[in-house]
């Protein structure tokens, strides 16, 4: 690995997965603090107060670490990837510029809003706070999945030879492409699917173990706060993982659209079927990547799935790569990439993370019903699989997660741009291997670091559980000047 | 005024509420060892930032992206070019932003002082390096025919780079020193309002050596003026402090540091990153910047939304008003139940 177009990539990939493995924890998390806080103000059930600052903990911890990782996303386009840059600044910086100063200004002031605003903003105000950090991080979802969704499908442009970039004519288009239209509700609905996991999780482990330090009687009286956690984090899941599956499969069926490389790359499929093609469970290719050796196929499945009709036609990657080489010409990247692989990417990563990311979420999903139905009507399963089992559902969606976007990322592969840019074009003419070494190594060291800290602290705040009920001061009570020497609610 | 133009102030303000804003919590952070006697101490300091730095933060962002935007070619130069000198920003910046978040996560000492060299190293590091680069932009790096950096990181540590750093450290350290004078209560105010003064003569010398330089190097009229007004700024600052006028002094640093960021857009202009091989070569407004299609939904997105932003970050800072001292400082949690 000594060019630097391998060390960028792979410092992408390292720093994007790692960054994404908080970001829909993030985005599920805040929604349902929001809501639990909401619920308080409603019911006054001191419960939901608790639950309210045990997950708003929680995410506070997972919810830092998202942010910093962040910035280094928007630094390393320019770093590592200046003549990528270059090329589409011209689109895809506008929808970058419009996050920050959209979402990330909403979500930065008005988290730390919520954070020390406990004694000094009206209830109903402060829960609006955390209501507006979540729709921040739904509009920074828009904006970015926009800016890779125009990676994907490219629209709203045009090829300005005299310049030699990809130029913007219409924004409303980049904004409304229909690749954007069927990723946003898929990602943010896995988002909430994941946050719902992480809080069925973590209810359940203590609904089963109890929290640090509490005696029987404490720990079953406690049972009931944690039973809510358990439904309300389910519920969620398995509504927003109904959705998740709806609406992959219709990017399933734009995808093969846009993007029929990828699709036939998702099943490994190398020859054309002109109908019923079939969907494989496992599949072994010739090292080349020219030919299946072996498979276990389920008929039709496929089909289905990229078209909509069992006897829908599929392309396969050989007949897909003669009709790119016609299109675009040679591959550019073929002799970086693999010498057979022209304009496919690399088909044993596409075809494993795509059943990864289907067949975990649906675990997950499952395990997260399981769970519920274990935990029905005041049931304390006393298996020690069960914490197990808590533990097990939210990594398994996260691990679904990292999937989804390695597939949709490698599978692009090797356009950096569909159709418009290949991968190794993109990359920083000016950077010498030696910086980008030290920038992927201490970049990673340091993520290594953080992400030991950060689960210590989680697991730290997990066992403890939820602090007992202290009812918050209510500004709009006070009046005298003593008031005003009290300790702060909440200060670092 | 054309579009281009329109972007250049646009960044210019954006770079200067983001020097303004985190300089005094860059401030903040590089004090700590030197105001703070105990942890609580310590923690009032971070506590008067605690709500607000990471909006602060943004600005950076927001400066990041804007560019990228509406000067594409600038970003990927710039971005490219300093390299390394921007992977140690951002490897500061993590560990600064993740300190605050953490650090009163639990109660052992080690733990704090671990998070406080977090801080501290996290805020020295990019108040120094900022102004480096600051200063290189305007004095001019190599760059070749294609618009690429062709220098090393040695090239930006030339002596006018350095003096930027010097600058930015010792502006910023005033500015934070002026606004926890402004913040606390007690004792650390009094240290605060002392060190800011002491602290403000000597970002006052190196501020006007620099300002004068690059006054020399790159001026127009309207930055003669600009730096004039910052240096005024600057001194009327120090003697408001001095006055015991503390936030008159926060409006004098304030101030100084917009007017000064100001000055140097103003005498780079046309320019965006003057290339010291060829001026042929340099970045301008127009050959750096993004089609007139861009820049038009842009500026109608940032009429739109910028007085909103401005306006929920403004009501922060009223919410947050308030001085902070020692009993404000609830106590440390204690350790938890076996």
């Amino acid at each position: 690995m000594d060019s630097i177009l391998d060390i960028a990539r792979w410092q992408f990939g390292i720093t994007t997965v790692y960054h994404f493995l908080f970001v829909p924890i993030t985005i599920g998390l805040t929604a349902l603090v929001a809501t639990m806080e909401t619920l308080w103000l409603r019911t006054k059930q001191p419960e939901w107060l608790r639950l309210t600052k045990f997950f708003g903990k929680l995410m506070l911890i997972n919810f830092a670490i998202g942010v910093v990782t962040g910035i280094v996303q928007e630094f390393q386009f320019g770093m590592n990837w200046s003549d990528y840059s270059r090329f589409v600044g011209d689109i895809f910086g506008a929808p970058l510029a419009v996050e920050a100063l959209l979402a990330f200004f909403l979500e930065s002031t008005f988290l730390g809003l919520w954070i020390f605003g406990w004694d000094k903003l009206p209830r109903g105000l402060h829960a609006a706070c955390m209501w507006l950090v979540h729709i921040g991080t739904l509009a920074s979802s828009w904006f970015i999945l926009a800016a890779n969704s125009w990676m994907q499908h490219p629209v709203g442009y045009s090829y300005n030879p005299e310049t030699g970039r990809a130029e913007l004519n219409d924004f409303a288009a980049v904004m409304f492409n229909k690749v954007q239209l069927v990723t946003f509700p898929h990602v943010v609905l896995a988002a909430y699917m994941t946050g719902g996991a992480f809080v069925v999780g973590v209810a359940a482990w203590l609904y089963a173990r109890g929290a640090q330090g509490r005696t029987a009687d404490e720990a079953a009286a406690e049972r009931p706060m944690y039973r809510r956690g358990i439904r309300l984090g389910a519920w969620t899941m398995l509504i927003a993982g109904l959705g998740v599956a709806v609406s992959g499969d219709f990017q399933g069926k734009v995808m093969t659209e846009v993007q029929p490389m990828k699709m036939a790359a998702a099943e490994a499929l190398y020859n054309t079927e002109d109908s019923c093609a079939p969907f494989s469970l496992f599949t072994i290719g010739t090292p080349d990547g020219k030919s299946e050796k072996f498979s276990i196929t389920v008929p039709c499945v496929l089909s289905f799935l990229a078209t909509g009709s069992t006897d829908g036609k599929v392309e396969g990657i050989n007949d897909l790569r003669q009709e790119y080489q016609q299109t675009y010409g040679q591959d550019p990247g073929a002799r970086y990439y693999d010498p057979s692989g022209n304009y496919s990417p690399i088909i044993p990563v596409t075809y494993w993370t795509f059943r990864y990311m289907i067949g975990l979420g649906v675990l997950g999903a499952l395990l997260g019903a399981l769970i519920l139905f274990l935990t029905r009507r005041g049931r304390a399963p006393a298996s020690t699989w069960f914490p197990r089992l808590a533990i097990a559902t939210p990594l398994l969606v996260l691990l679904a997660n990292s999937a989804g976007w390695i597939f949709t990322e490698m599978g692009r592969q090797p356009w950096v741009v569909f159709g418009l840019m290949n991968t190794s074009q993109g990359v920083s003419p000016g950077v010498s291997s030696t910086e980008a070494w030290i920038s992927i190594v201490s970049l990673t060291l340091l993520y290594g670091v953080l992400a030991v800290i950060e689960v210590g602290l989680i697991l730290r705040f997990v066992k403890r559980g939820a602090d007992p009920f202290v009812e918050p001061p209510d500004p709009t009570l006070r009046g005298s000047d003593d008031d005003q020497d009290r300790p702060l609610a909440f200060a670092y | 005024m054309e579009l281009t133009t329109v972007w250049f102030i646009l960044i210019a303000v954006l770079w200067i509420g983001y020097f303004t804003l985190e300089g005094f919590d860059f401030g903040v952070g590089m004090l700590l060892p030197w105001l703070a006697r105990d942890d609580r101490e310590r923690r009032i300091m971070i506590n008067t930032i605690g709500p607000v730095w990471d909006g602060n933060e943004v600005w950076v962002l927001t400066a990041g992206g804007a560019t990228f935007a509406a000067f594409p070619e600038w970003y990927a130069t710039l971005f490219s070019g300093f390299y390394l000198p921007l992977l140690l920003i951002l490897l500061a910046l993590i560990v600064r932003g993740l300190a605050f978040e953490y650090r009163h996560q639990r109660p052992e000492a080690a733990w704090h002082s671990w998070w406080d060299r977090a801080i501290i190293v996290g805020s020295y590091v990019p108040a120094v390096l900022w102004g480096v680069a600051f200063a290189n932009i305007v004095r001019g790096v190599p760059i070749d025919g294609s618009k690429d950096f062709t220098g090393t990181i040695f090239t930006l540590l030339n002596p006018f780079g350095l003096l930027g750093g010097l600058v930015t450290l010792l502006l910023f350290l005033t500015h934070g020193a002026m606004f926890l004078a402004l913040k606390t209560d007690g004792e650390i105010r009094h240290r605060a309002r002392a060190t800011a003064v002491s602290l403000g003569l000597g970002a006052a010398l190196a501020a006007v050596v620099f300002l004068v330089w690059a006054q020399a190097l790159t001026g127009s009229a309207g930055s003669a003026v600009l730096f004039v007004l910052a240096a005024l700024a600057l001194v009327g600052g120090i003697a408001m402090a001095r006055a015991g006028r503390e936030g008159w002094a926060f409006i004098g640093t304030f101030a100084a540091i917009a007017l000064a960021v100001a000055g140097l857009f103003a005498g780079l202009f046309p320019d965006v990153m003057p290339s010291s091989t060829d001026v042929a070569y340099s970045l301008t407004t127009t050959n750096a910047s993004a089609t007139d299609y861009t820049l038009k939904v842009m500026t109608i997105v940032a009429a739109i939304f910028t007085p909103i932003v401005l306006g929920y970050q403004a009501w922060t800072y009223w919410v947050f008003r308030r001085r902070i001292s020692e009993h404000h400082i609830p106590d440390a949690e204690l350790e938890a139940v076996a």
